[in-house]
C-alpha cells in the first residue's frame, strides 16, 4: 500500500501556492448557478403562510379562498387548528401556484383564526423572564472564595452580546421534485449527501431514491444543514400536483426570523489576580436563549481554561422566537468576547498593558507558546507598542483612537469523506466526492491537491462535486472540510498514480514501487532518464484506473488534524460627540496547519474579520416587546458590515515548520472568533470606558460615556 | 405584490388623468427604489401604477430667476453631477451624497426622495404609519423607538421623515411645484411635510391627483450653506440625525441663520431659536456650540431615543462650522 503523506514544503509546486479560485470567472460573470436559480420545466412557485404572533394557538382555519385563488394546484398544511405556535414566523401552511406572485396572493387568502397567548421575547433583562428562566449548570474548580479573599486586584463587569441572525445571502430553501418513488432535489445546503439522508425518513423516501443536487450556494455559515419543514411541505406539493417541480425559497423577513441564529450570551463576571497579572480566580453569572430550547453555555472561561478557581452558574431563558442554529464557531465568538473583555478590564484596572496580561497567563491555555508567539506577531503587526496607551489616555479633541486584543481557539479536524479518482486513456482525471463547496474554496484546494499528486496541468482534472451521488461526505461544518476533502483526494490520487505506475512498470522495465512522477513524466527514481509521459502511460490503458481514497476522522493518519490558535488586534477611533467607531485596521494572526491555498485561507480571514465587525459595531436582531415580532427583518435595519466600513484587513497566517507538520487544519471558523472582542477592547481603550454590550451602536457609546447603563 | 394596471404616458396631462381622487387608487412610479418594495410587502396596493419616467417635461437641471429648477425625476447622480449644484447647494450636494449606494443615487430621483414614506420599523411590517394596536396605544411609544422622533412627536406621528434631501431644501427656502389636471400650485419645502394626525392623512402635501413636478431652488450667492450627517456606517444606512444650514452673511457675520434638521422629526426640523441665537455673530466652535444646544433645547425624547438629541446637537454644530467654513 502506498504511503499517504504530504510532500516536504520545499518540494511542493501547487500547494502553498496563492492560485485564483477555479470558480473565480464564473461566479465573477454570473454563469454559476445557484439553487436559487434551478428553473425546472414546468415548475411551480410555493408560498410559506407564517403565524404572525409570537405565541398563539390556531383557532380555526378557512382555505377555501385560497384554494379557489387564480393559478393555485395546491395547499398543504404546516400546523393544523389546534396546534401551538411558540414564535412569530412558525410555518402555517404553504400554497403553490403557477407564479410567484398567486402563490404569495393566494397565501394571504387563508383565513386564520389564532388564540393569542402571553409570550417573552427578550432575555436581556434576567428579571423580567420568570419562569422562562432555567438553571443551566454549575460548575466549581478549586476554592474560589479564597482566590477572591487572597487576591491583590478584583475586577468585576457585566457584559452582553445579542442574538445574531445568518441572514445568508441566498435564503434557505430549495426546488424539489416528487415523482412516482423517486425524489429529485436542488437544496442551497452545507451538506449535499446529509441533506438527503435528512430527508428520507419523513418523506419516507429511501435515500437512494433521492437525488440531491448543488453547484453552487449562496453562505450557510451554520444555518444550512436539516432539509427542513418547508422542504418536506414543498415535496409534498410536488406529489399531489402531478410531481411537478415545486420551487420554495423563504422571503427575506421570513428567513431573518425562522432560518437560524446564533445564541445571546450575558454574563456578570469576576475576575480575581495578583499584581503581576496573573489571574487566580473567576467567578461568573451568565445567561443566554436561543429560543424556545433557552441556550447553550458558552465555554467560559474561554482559552484560559485553566484558571484554578472557577465558578460558574448559567441561566437558560426560552424566549417566544425563532430557533438558535449553528452559527460559524458557535458559541466561540460569545465566549471569546465575555472572557477577554473581562480580561482587558482587568488589565486596565492594574494599569497594565493587556498584551503583557495575556502573555502572562498563556500558562492558562492549552497551547502556551503558540499564544505567546502570536501576541508578539500582532503586536508586532499592528504597531501596538507605539499605538497603545493606558485607558482613556487618547488625547485631547472628539476623535479617541484605541487598540485592543482578543483571542480564539478551534478543532478544525477533517470529516468523513471519499473521493474517487477516475484516469482516462486520453489523459483526462475524474475527480469526484459527495462533498459541497460552500463558497471556501473546495473546488479550488481539492484541484490543487490532486495537481499536486499527479503533477500534470488542471487542465486535465474534471471535478464533481454537489451530487449525493458521488462517494458520501459528510456536511461542511466546524471548519472540517478542508482537511477532510483534501486528505481523501491526496488519498485518492496517490492510489491511482499508483495504478498508472503499474502500467507503466513494464514499459520502463522497473518496478512499480520504484517509479516517481515528476511534472507529469513517469520516471524511474534511480534513473530518471528513462521515462514515460503521462499521456503516453495513459494511452496504455485498456480501462480506466479507477481508485478511491477516504479520509477516516479517527485515523487521519498525519495528513490533518485539528486544534488552532488566534490573536487578533483591532485599531479603531472613536468620536466621542457621536459615538460612532470607525475601523482602522484589524489584524489576524492565525495557525491552520498545512496551508493549502494562502489566498482562499487569507480570504476566510477577510470574510470573518468582516462578520466580526458587524457583531461588534451593527448586527442584533431587534425583538419588539409589545407584538413579539422581529423589527429588522431585513437589510435595512439588520445592518452589515459593507466594504467602505472594513478599515483595512492584515491577515498574517502563521506558517511554520512545527505547524505545517501537524498537516492541515480548517480555518473557517477560528478567523470569527476573537474580532469582536477586540473591536470592544479597542473602544474601551479609545474612550476610557467600557461599553458592556454589543454592537456598540452610538446609543450604547454614548450612554457609557455620560456613565449610563446602556 | 398585488396585480395592478401599468400605465407609461409621455405627457404631464396624460400622467394626471390617470391618477384617482382617493389614495389607494393609482401610485406614481419614478425611481421605484420605495414603491416597488411597498408594493411587495403589500403595504401599497394600488390598482393602477402611473409610470412617469418617460414625461421628459419632467427630467432635468436649468437656471430659472437666478436659482435652479430642478426637474421632479433628476436622479440623485445627476444632481451631484451638476457644477451650478455642487459650487452654489453644497448643502444639497452634501445630502445627496449621504444616498450612499450607487445604485439608488442611478435610480432615484429628487422627487422620490421627497414623496417616499417613513421607514418606521412598525410602518414597514404593516403596523400602519402611526403604528397603534387595536385599543390605540403607540407601538412606537411602547416599543423600540431609537430610529424614531425626539421633535413633533408628542401627537400620534413618531416616525422621522426619510426624506434626505428635505431638509436642505427647506434650509435653502427651496419652492415645490405640485400638478393636477385643474392646475398648479406650489408649495415652500417646510409646508410640502406634514405630520399626520389620523390614519387619513399623508406626511407630505400632495394630493391623490397631483404629481411633484419640479423643485425651485432661490439664488445661493452669498448663501453659505452646509449638510452634515451623523450614520453609524458609511454605507448605504439611515442618518440618524442631520442638519442643513444656510446662512446669509456680511463679511465674517452671520445676518440671518436657516437651521433645519432631519430624521429627528416626522417633517424636517427647523430650529428658529438656534437661528436667531447666530444673528450678529461670527460662527465659531463655541457660537456653533450653543446653537446646536438651542436647536435641541426642546426636545421630547421617547423612551429609548435620547441618544439622538446629542447626535442632533452635534450634527448643527458641524454642519454650521462646515457652512462657515
Amino acid at each position: 500500500m502506498p504511503a499517504y503523506n504530504w510532500p516536504p514544503m520545499d518540494k511542493r509546486k501547487v500547494i502553498g501556492q496563492r492560485v485564483d479560485r477555479v470558480d473565480a470567472l464564473v461566479k465573477a460573470t454570473g454563469q454559476a448557478k445557484y439553487p436559487y436559480d434551478v428553473a425546472e420545466p414546468d415548475m411551480l412557485y410555493a408560498a410559506l403562510l407564517t403565524c404572525p404572533h409570537a405565541h398563539a394557538r390556531i383557532r380555526s382555519m378557512d382555505t377555501s379562498e385560497a384554494q379557489r385563488a387564480e393559478g393555485v394546484t395546491g395547499i398543504e398544511i404546516i400546523a393544523k387548528p389546534g396546534a401551538e405556535i411558540q414564535w412569530a414566523g412558525g410555518e402555517v401552511a404553504v400554497v403553490a401556484a403557477a407564479t410567484p406572485d398567486q402563490a404569495r396572493d393566494a397565501a394571504r387568502k387563508i383565513r386564520v383564526e389564532y388564540e393569542v397567548l402571553p409570550h417573552l421575547v427578550n432575555e436581556e433583562d434576567l428579571s423580567k423572564a420568570g419562569n422562562r428562566a432555567k438553571a443551566a449548570g454549575e460548575q466549581t474548580a478549586g476554592d474560589v472564595e479564597r482566590a477572591f479573599r487572597e487576591a491583590d486586584v478584583v475586577s468585576e463587569g457585566t457584559y452582553g452580546i445579542p442574538v445574531l441572525v445568518h441572514c445568508t445571502p441566498e435564503t434557505h430553501g430549495q426546488v424539489i421534485q416528487w415523482k412516482g418513488d423517486e425524489v429529485h432535489v436542488w437544496p442551497t445546503t452545507q451538506g449535499i449527501c446529509t441533506y438527503a439522508q435528512d430527508l428520507s425518513r419523513p418523506l419516507g423516501v429511501p435515500v437512494s431514491k433521492i437525488h440531491a443536487h448543488m453547484d453552487h450556494m449562496g453562505g450557510g455559515f451554520g444555518s444550512k444543514f436539516p432539509s427542513d419543514v418547508w422542504a418536506i411541505a414543498a415535496a409534498h406539493l410536488s406529489r399531489t400536483c402531478g410531481g411537478r417541480p415545486v420551487r420554495l425559497f423563504l422571503d427575506r423577513a421570513t428567513d431573518v426570523t425562522i432560518a437560524g441564529n446564533r445564541p445571546s450570551a450575558f454574563a456578570k463576571i469576576k475576575l480575581a489576580a495578583k499584581k503581576d497579572g496573573t489571574i487566580t480566580g473567576w467567578q461568573s453569572e451568565s445567561w443566554a436563549t436561543g429560543g424556545m430550547t433557552g441556550g447553550g453555555l458558552p465555554p467560559i472561561p474561554y482559552v484560559f481554561t485553566e484558571i484554578p478557581n472557577r465558578k460558574l452558574a448559567h441561566t437558560a431563558v426560552a424566549v417566544n422566537a425563532g430557533p438558535s442554529r449553528a452559527w460559524r464557531a458557535p458559541n466561540h465568538p460569545q465566549a471569546s468576547f465575555l472572557t477577554c473583555a473581562a480580561m482587558d478590564d482587568l488589565a486596565a484596572k492594574l494599569r497594565m498593558d493587556p498584551m503583557d496580561l495575556f502573555a502572562r497567563n498563556a500558562d492558562l491555555t492549552a497551547r502556551a507558546g503558540v499564544y505567546r508567539a502570536q501576541l508578539i506577531k500582532a503586536a508586532e503587526v499592528s504597531d501596538w507598542k507605539k499605538l497603545w496607551h493606558p485607558r482613556g489616555e487618547s488625547g485631547a479633541g472628539p476623535v479617541k483612537r484605541g487598540l485592543g486584543l482578543g483571542v480564539g481557539t478551534w478543532g478544525g479536524a477533517g470529516h468523513s469523506v471519499a473521493c474517487r479518482t477516475t484516469i482516462h486513456p486520453d489523459g483526462s482525471v475524474d475527480l469526484e466526492l459527495g462533498t459541497q463547496d460552500i463558497g471556501t474554496g473546495t473546488r479550488t484546494v481539492i484541484t490543487m491537491v490532486a495537481a499536486e499528486t499527479l503533477t500534470i496541468p488542471t487542465s486535465l482534472l474534471n471535478l464533481k462535486v454537489g451530487d449525493n451521488q458521488y462517494p458520501p461526505g459528510d456536511g461542511s461544518g466546524g471548519s472540517t472540510t478542508v482537511g477532510g476533502v483534501s486528505s481523501a483526494t491526496r488519498k485518492s490520487t496517490i492510489n491511482a498514480l499508483a495504478k498508472l505506475f503499474e502500467v507503466a512498470s513494464p514499459v520502463l522495465g522497473a518496478p512499480a514501487d520504484q517509479l516517481e512522477i515528476v511534472d507529469g513524466d513517469i520516471r524511474v527514481t534511480a534513473n530518471p532518464s528513462k521515462s514515460i509521459s503521462w499521456k503516453s502511460a495513459c494511452q496504455k490503458l485498456t480501462e480506466n484506473i479507477v481508485a478511491m481514497g477516504e479520509n477516516n476522522p479517527r485515523n487521519p493518519g498525519g495528513l490533518n488534524t485539528g486544534g488552532v490558535g488566534g490573536v487578533q488586534v483591532a485599531d479603531i477611533t472613536v468620536d466621542v460627540e457621536t459615538g460612532v467607531i470607525k475601523m482602522n485596521r484589524m489584524v489576524a494572526v492565525h495557525d491552520c496547519g498545512m496551508v493549502i491555498n494562502p489566498k482562499t485561507a487569507e480570504n476566510q480571514i477577510y470574510g470573518a474579520c468582516t462578520m466580526s465587525i458587524g457583531g461588534a459595531l451593527f448586527e442584533e436582531r431587534v425583538m419588539d416587546e409589545v407584538t413579539g415580532r422581529v423589527l429588522n427583518p431585513n437589510m435595512e435595519f439588520y445592518k452589515f458590515t459593507a466594504n467602505c466600513d472594513f478599515g483595512e484587513i492584515i491577515p498574517i497566517l502563521d506558517i511554520r515548520p512545527e505547524h505545517d507538520r501537524r498537516g492541515v487544519v480548517g480555518l473557517g471558523e477560528p478567523p470569527v472568533i476573537p474580532g469582536i472582542a477586540a473591536i470592544a477592547n479597542a473602544v474601551a481603550n479609545a474612550i476610557g470606558v467600557r461599553v458592556p454590550r454589543v454592537p456598540m451602536t452610538p446609543d450604547r457609546v454614548l450612554a457609557a460615556l455620560e456613565g449610563r447603563n446602556a | 405584490m398585488q396585480s395592478f394596471a401599468y400605465a407609461s404616458p409621455a405627457t404631464l396631462s396624460e400622467a394626471l388623468a390617470l391618477l384617482g381622487a382617493e389614495w389607494g387608487e393609482a401610485d406614481v412610479l419614478a425611481g421605484g427604489s420605495d414603491l416597488i418594495s411597498l408594493m411587495k410587502d403589500y403595504l401599497h396596493t394600488p390598482q393602477r401604477v402611473v409610470d412617469i419616467k418617460g414625461i421628459r417635461e419632467l427630467g432635468g437641471i436649468r437656471k430659472s430667476g437666478g436659482g435652479l429648477r430642478l426637474g421632479a425625476l433628476v436622479t440623485f447622480d445627476e444632481l451631484l453631477e451638476n457644477s451650478a449644484v455642487r459650487a452654489d447647494y453644497p448643502a444639497l450636494a452634501a445630502a445627496a451624497r449621504g444616498v450612499s449606494s450607487p445604485q439608488i443615487r442611478n435610480v432615484g430621483t429628487v422627487g422620490g426622495d421627497l414623496c417616499q414614506r417613513p421607514r418606521c420599523w412598525y410602518f414597514r411590517t404593516g403596523h400602519g404609519l402611526l403604528a397603534r394596536d387595536g385599543g390605540g396605544r403607540s407601538l412606537v411609544a411602547e416599543g423600540d423607538n431609537r430610529y424614531h422622533a425626539i421633535f413633533g412627536n408628542q401627537g400620534a406621528a413618531k416616525f422621522v421623515s426619510a426624506s434626505s434631501l428635505g431638509p436642505a431644501l427647506a434650509a435653502l427656502g427651496a419652492r415645490i411645484k405640485l400638478a393636477s389636471s385643474s392646475g398648479t400650485r406650489e408649495v415652500t419645502a417646510e409646508q410640502f411635510f406634514l405630520t399626520p394626525e389620523n390614519d387619513r392623512q399623508r406626511e407630505i402635501a400632495l394630493r391623490p391627483n397631483e404629481i411633484l413636478t419640479e423643485i425651485l431652488l432661490p439664488p445661493a450667492r452669498g448663501v453659505r450653506n452646509a449638510t452634515y450627517e451623523v450614520r453609524q456606517r458609511e454605507a448605504l444606512d439611515w442618518p440618524l440625525a442631520t442638519a442643513s444650514v444656510a446662512l446669509r452673511m456680511k463679511g465674517k457675520t452671520v445676518e440671518s441663520a436657516r437651521i433645519v434638521m432631519g430624521h429627528v422629526a416626522p417633517t424636517p426640523w427647523a430650529a428658529p431659536e438656534a437661528e436667531r441665537s447666530l444673528a450678529g455673530k461670527t460662527v465659531t466652535p463655541e457660537t456653533a456650540g450653543e446653537a446646536g444646544q438651542a436647536a435641541v433645547a426642546g426636545a421630547t425624547p421617547l423612551s429609548r431615543n435620547a441618544y439622538k438629541v446629542q447626535l442632533a446637537r452635534t450634527a448643527v454644530k458641524r454642519a454650521l462650522l462646515a457652512a462657515a467654513g
